[in-house]
């Protein structure tokens, strides 16, 4: 497309006009945190977070951190993408990390082994007949539980119109509930190897990024997509416009639901066990990561970009006070004043925007 | 000036009538607008102008009368219905999503897709934005670059959008109600120009104002609502001033009831 032809009536195409995309300030911050770890590393430990500083590896980058750090946001990466949609939408869903727990919790109860090894009956075996089942069941019975969950949401909030926080705080307090009396609060373990497999070394990056890659192209280049924007941007001139408004909800918080199911698939694989007790605070973090991502909680404005970039700043922030042997407590700290510190930015970006034109 | 008399009637209503309870805010009201005539619509706060137009569009549902649209009677259950069928309407308070560009905007809930495929159907996204240069050439709306939201832009710019949307749909009939209210100077001549675009084009358009100004310069005629009924219909020829609409707006002057507003 010729540049003239986006401007209009004898002005010609302003590329100063052209807003810069939010996402590169969400790129600038990921460089400026790992550079202020960086010199920290150099300064304090001698290292670099990174790069490959002493030479055990055979690239320039020190591989095991790269992949420490992306493998530790992927999971609640997963749940991320589906805070995204419901954010941009201008809802907000804090059931997701107790969606995890129900859902591994029922997923893990399918893929069960009758035995760990030969002669040895699995002692965490939930019922006596239901067991080494092909590895689709749990993943197909899970789902379900997911999608059931975020449906129950999505209805909620579309048809009795209580306030999206209201209805998932419901389904939060709800989901753990049913993840505790699932197996009357005791871990399930012992899942066969193809379940096993699937959140085994690198798969949840894999998971995380093909479904990021998936969302990005959905929320870009489909009607779903631009729904999502129009309601999240003006909910009654959407619905002014002829979109189904509660339809469409239904369906976000559903793909949320499923979103959740799917972390808590790969969460319970990887751990090889599930616990009633899995996935607190994920929809936290989860919300953490969109908004560090420049997803606006007034809704309308965001991406699958931004929120995957509001991961990595998540992962680099973990990875870097290990690297520097500093205490949880300050990670959190940080973690809490770099939500804040997101927030207060983009506002005054928008602010300085609007000002300018 | 041009009659229209003998032209193709767009819209006439018939004996439109709504009762809120037992408030009459609109009591039998007769009118008809031709294919490529500008009608404005004058009166007081609560003479019932509103609820003329939200009959008409189906915002609300009549208490009793005919619209009849082309020819046809009909009966639209919702706004969209409305806009299906022909009738835009550009609000005061504009129905536009901020963070979305100009091509999302125009096509809201209605856009083009190249692959059917449900809530996933893949936009066309130059078809798109192709219809929305047309549409804006049309109207001849001056948008530095159209893929930017329009939260940043001038609210003459961002009623112009508004109003560019019945160009690029080929609308039957364009409803304005106070388009230029909240706009200042500049702004409001743009407004302006594209409704003198639409009338070169043959659109018809019916116009709610206030400005008495704005009316002379831009319509053909004025129909003046006045406690729920039609008390006037003129003309604006070089007979009719500005004294006598205020006039008949307030009720110092009293038009027999027009039972063929025409």
């Amino acid at each position: 497309m010729s540049q003239s032809s986006h401007g209009i009536g004898g002005l010609t195409f302003d590329e100063k006009k052209k807003a810069r995309a939010p996402e590169w300030n969400v790129f600038f911050a990921l460089l400026l945190i790992v550079g202020i770890f960086e010199g920290l590393g150099a300064l304090l430990m001698g290292q670099s977070l990174l790069f490959d500083s002493a030479d055990r590896f055979d690239s320039i980058f020190n591989e095991a951190r790269l992949k420490i750090i992306i493998l530790q946001v992927a999971i609640i990466g997963i749940i991320a993408l589906g805070s995204t949609q419901v954010i941009i939408l201008g809802g907000i869903d804090l059931s997701p990390g107790s969606i995890v727990g129900v859902t591994a919790m029922i997923a893990m109860s399918f893929a069960q082994v009758a035995e760990i090894s030969a002669g040895v009956v699995n002692p965490k075996l939930m019922w006596a007949g239901i067991s080494d089942l092909p590895v689709i069941v749990p993943i197909v019975i899970g789902l379900a539980v997911g999608i059931a969950a975020g449906a129950i949401n999505g209805l909620l909030i579309a048809y009795t119109r209580i306030p999206p926080f209201i209805a998932t705080l419901g389904m939060m307090v709800f989901a753990r509930g049913a993840a505790k009396w699932w197996s009357k609060g005791q871990p399930i373990s012992f899942p066969t190897d193809s379940y096993a497999a699937l959140g085994a070394g690198m798969m949840p990056v894999f998971i995380f990024i093909a479904l990021a890659i998936l969302f990005h192209l959905i929320l870009k280049y489909t009607v779903y997509g631009k729904h999502t924007y129009a309601i999240g941007s003006n909910e009654q001139a959407s619905r002014m416009s002829g979109i189904k408004v509660e339809h469409h909800k239904v369906l976000v918080y559903t793909i949320a639901g499923a979103l959740a199911a799917l972390a808590a698939i790969v969460l319970s694989s990887k751990n090889l066990t599930a616990q009633a007790g899995m996935g607190v605070m994920y929809e936290l973090d989860a919300i953490a990561m969109t908004v560090i991502g420049g997803v606006s909680l007034s809704g309308g404005r965001g991406s699958i970009l931004g929120t995957v970039l509001g991961s990595l700043i998540f992962g680099v922030i973990i990875s870097g006070f290990t690297f520097l042997k500093l205490d949880a407590y300050y990670q959190e700290m940080v973690k809490g004043i770099i939500i804040v510190g997101a927030v207060v930015l983009d506002q005054y970006r928008q602010k300085r925007n609007a000002s300018r034109m | 000036m041009l009659d229209y008399t003998n032209a193709e009637v767009v819209l006439e209503t018939r004996d439109l009538t709504k009762h809120y309870g037992g408030v009459h805010a609109l009591e039998g009201a007769n009118f008809k607008i031709h294919k490529g005539e500008h009608v404005a619509i004058m009166g007081d706060n609560g003479a019932g102008k509103s609820t003329f137009v939200r009959q008409i569009t189906a915002v609300e549902q009549r208490t009793r009368g005919d619209i009849i649209l082309n020819g046809q009677p009909t009966q639209f259950d919702s706004p969209i219905e409305a806009r299906e069928a022909g009738i835009e309407t550009v609000f005061q308070n504009l129905a536009l999503a901020d963070d979305l560009d100009v091509p999302s905007n125009l096509f809201l809930g209605r856009e083009k897709v190249k692959f059917k495929l449900g809530p996933f159907s893949i936009l066309d996204n130059k078809a798109m934005r192709e219809a929305t240069m047309a549409g804006l050439v049309k109207t001849g709306v001056k948008i530095p670059n159209i893929l930017n939201s329009i939260q940043n832009m001038s609210g003459g710019q961002r009623q112009c959008v508004a109003i560019a949307r019945t160009a690029a749909f080929h609308s039957k009939l364009t409803i304005m109600d106070e388009p230029t209210a909240a706009l200042g100077v500049q702004e409001t001549a743009q407004v302006e120009n594209i409704i003198r675009t639409l009338k070169e084009q043959q659109e018809p358009v019916i116009l709610i104002s206030h400005n008495m100004r704005q009316v002379f310069d831009l319509m053909d005629r004025i129909v003046v609502f006045r406690r729920g009924r039609i008390c006037a219909n003129l003309t604006i020829d070089g007979s009719i001033k500005p004294e006598d609409v205020v006039a008949y707006i307030t009720g110092a002057k009293t038009g027999e009831e027009f039972p063929e507003a025409m």
